[in-house]
């Protein structure tokens, strides 16, 4: 049984005809131990999947609108709080973006793990233990850092302690919303490298979500693309690095600055990611694509399984000898794809 | 055209420890400590280093938002060091700064016109109301923003934008040289790639030089000329950019460019994982402040710290193991050991 299924999630913001739907029928499968990345930009809805999968997400503003998300068989958005409380942590712990903002400043360190083993394993809840967390993740000399205040930790320290307070429940999934978007590279490097490294050691699956592909290839088993509230890509990590066949997957890819090459111009993604509610008719990406044809600003795509566990929400995926409109791909205001949504009668969904 | 636009001299800047009206400071952090490059007219210079090497500090010195301990910053063949006061007003014309956060380097209560406007009203480029608002319009235009955005506040934009909004206003005072702090750090990759190809335009378009502070080499690497790799407070290599990413002489280099996120499935590289923090400018590491993470260090590391030498033309490097007996002293060319000059 998988560990994580969600199935055709939907989720908006507000209710009744103002409503927005920031994520529209979702769908991920991830299987104990392994390792998926949740690509997009910012935007698009991956971080509002990802806090849904243990109800984190204040409701109201947010409702749950459809589908199900099941951890181990038992579906999240049914559950009764005591379970609820037993599964935050205890199953899923989460490693958020800004580790300075997520750590309480006025408690040592110590003490801030030391609350996470009282909720989840009381009978753990020892110095000694929290010094073999925070040895876990890689902190040296931990004896004296459990009596650091965040504020005397560096960004890429506190993040380590940030991972060892969400180890400390022994969960079966961790979720890490853009752990190493707000650190230096080398940091980056060391802590994609510690969460791969954790993820053998454990047994412990990860749902990373980044926008960054570059870090995909250094843990990912399998990787899914979300744009606009929707999935438009999945596929096995080296296969979709490899050969991604979404073109939104390609421009993603495009944009990633690199050492080697001896280009000098980056390939840009022209426009913006669609604000919610503004969403263009048809195909989501249709405007900002360089392969939009005529259809795709009428038909809205499904995601399609094109060739074994590869899913892509394009029906150009493979045309050739397609008539390519750069002029298509021009940038878009805001206000004028808004104009647009409102002009095609509605919310650009469905 | 062969006079450099900048050239800094042994620049340091110390910050006292624990100082107040009744006690001297004891310790100071150095964190800029003897740094020497130049600039040329229209060229972009990349400065690259972790969190806390000190290069955001350099960045400010340069065009004087931090003052200098020590040290010379010649500017357009004047020394900047020894401005004050309207002189040095006037001056700021010609160098400009555009920061790391597009939230909190945009006043939120005023319109993006008169966040741009204001450059203009202080250095009186505006003949009336009607040229400011023409001007602030063609400035939109130029970083690929709407006429209509003028009446907007910051909080109407995305971060891209509002780095846009940011480059516009310091465009317009037609300065010569801008100083970029870690401008795509807080953007995402796709929205990086915009700003990093607006930059580039706006180069050619009016021969401006850059200063290219962040910490990912490969952005770094698609608009600079010259990368400078800094490490506590000092340069530890400089080079021509493609030299210096594809054959790198200081460890330090090595393992920055071994970090970059590369997309490539395949990539069974051997990872340069260097352990633990950037140690404290307070109390620097004996001899190579590098030593302690240095993953090839030797004895000689810890007592002596390298001197800044020419291993090839144009290329220097602080370390002791790297390149072969190429050292340059002093006497021998007349050049000294911490200006590495720009397009040799």
């Amino acid at each position: 049984m998988p560990l994580l299924e969600i199935r055709n999630l939907q989720i908006d913001f507000g209710r009744g005809p103002s409503a927005l739907r920031a994520v529209d029928g979702v769908s991920l499968t991830l299987e104990p131990g392994k390792a998926l990345c949740l690509v997009g930009e910012s935007g698009s809805g991956k971080s509002v999947t990802a806090l849904s999968i243990a109800r984190l997400l204040g409701s109201p503003p947010a409702r749950y609108a459809g589908g199900e998300i099941l951890l181990e068989g038992r579906d999240v958005l049914r559950m009764r709080a005591a379970e609820l409380r037993s599964v935050r942590g205890g199953v899923v712990s989460y490693v958020f973006q800004e580790p300075g903002a997520s750590l309480n400043p006025v408690f040592r360190i110590g003490n801030q793990i030391k609350e996470a083993l009282k909720l989840h394993r009381p009978e753990a809840a020892t110095d000694a233990e929290v010094v073999r967390l925070l040895k876990l993740a890689g902190i040296p000399a931990p004896e004296a850092r459990i009596r650091n205040y965040p504020h005397e930790m560096s960004g890429g320290m506190q993040q380590r302690a940030m991972i060892a307070m969400a180890l400390a429940p022994q969960p079966k999934l961790l979720v890490a919303d853009e752990p190493t978007t707000a650190l230096d590279v080398t940091i980056q490097a060391q802590i994609i490298e510690l969460l791969s490294r954790l993820q053998e050691q454990l047994g412990m699956a990860i749902l990373l979500i980044t926008h960054n592909l570059g870090i995909v290839g250094d843990i990912a088993d399998d990787v899914a693309v979300m744009y606009a509230g929707q999935i438009v890509e999945t596929a096995p990590a080296g296969e979709l690095l490899k050969r991604p066949l979404h073109p939104y997957t390609q421009a993603l890819m495009n944009s990633v600055p690199s050492l080697d090459s001896e280009v000098q111009r980056l390939t840009a993604i022209p426009g913006a990611v669609p604000r919610l509610g503004a969403f263009p008719a048809g195909c989501r990406f249709h405007p900002r694509c360089a392969r939009a044809q005529a259809e795709c600003s009428q038909k809205q795509p499904v995601l399609v399984e094109v060739e074994p566990r590869r899913w892509v929400r394009c029906p150009f995926w493979n045309a050739t000898g397609l008539n390519i409109n750069p002029g298509t791909a021009r940038q878009q205001d805001p206000s004028q794809v808004l104009g647009q949504a409102l002009r095609s009668g509605g919310r650009g969904e469905r | 055209m062969n006079e450099p636009l900048l050239e800094v001299k042994n620049l340091k800047v110390h910050f006292p420890v624990n100082s107040g009206p009744f006690t001297r400071a004891k310790e100071f952090v150095r964190a800029v400590d003897g740094v020497g490059f130049t600039i040329a007219p229209g060229e972009t210079v990349g400065l690259v280093g972790e969190s806390g090497c000190g290069k955001t500090t350099l960045g400010r010195a340069v065009i004087r938002l931090v003052e200098a301990t020590e040290g010379q910053i010649i500017f357009e063949g004047e020394d900047l060091t020894r401005l004050k006061g309207s002189a040095l007003r006037t001056r700021r014309r010609r160098f400009q700064m555009i920061f790391q956060d597009p939230y909190g380097s945009l006043n939120p209560r005023a319109t993006v016109e008169n966040i741009i406007g204001e450059a203009l009203d202080i250095h009186h480029l505006a003949a009336n109301a009607a040229a400011r608002r023409q001007r602030v319009e063609n400035l939109l235009q130029d970083v690929g923003l709407d006429a209509s955005h003028a009446q907007r506040f910051p909080h109407e934009f995305s971060g891209g934008q509002r780095q846009r909004i940011g480059i516009a206003r310091a465009l317009a005072v037609e300065p010569k040289l801008i100083v970029c702090d870690e401008p795509v750090s807080a953007l995402d990759v796709s929205v990086q790639a915009q700003i990093v190809n607006l930059l580039r335009g706006l180069q050619r378009e009016h021969g401006i030089a850059y200063l290219f502070v962040a910490h990912d080499l490969a952005v770094v690497r698609h608009l600079s000329r010259r990368i400078l790799v800094m490490y506590l407070g000092r340069i530890v290599e400089a080079g021509g950019a493609k030299k210096t990413c594809q054959s790198p002489k200081h460890p330090y280099t090595q393992a920055l460019i071994s970090a970059v996120p590369v997309v490539d499935p395949d990539s069974k590289r051997q990872r340069i994982i260097l352990s633990g923090d950037v140690p404290s400018p307070i109390h620097p590491p004996s001899g190579c402040p590098f030593h302690p993470r240095c993953p090839v260090a030797e004895a000689r590391c810890r007592t002596e710290v390298p001197a800044l030498r020419e291993i090839e033309p144009g290329h220097w490097v602080a370390c002791h193991l790297a390149g072969g007996p190429a050292e340059i002293t002093e006497k021998s060319s007349g050049r000294t050991e911490t200006a590495p000059r720009a397009g040799a």
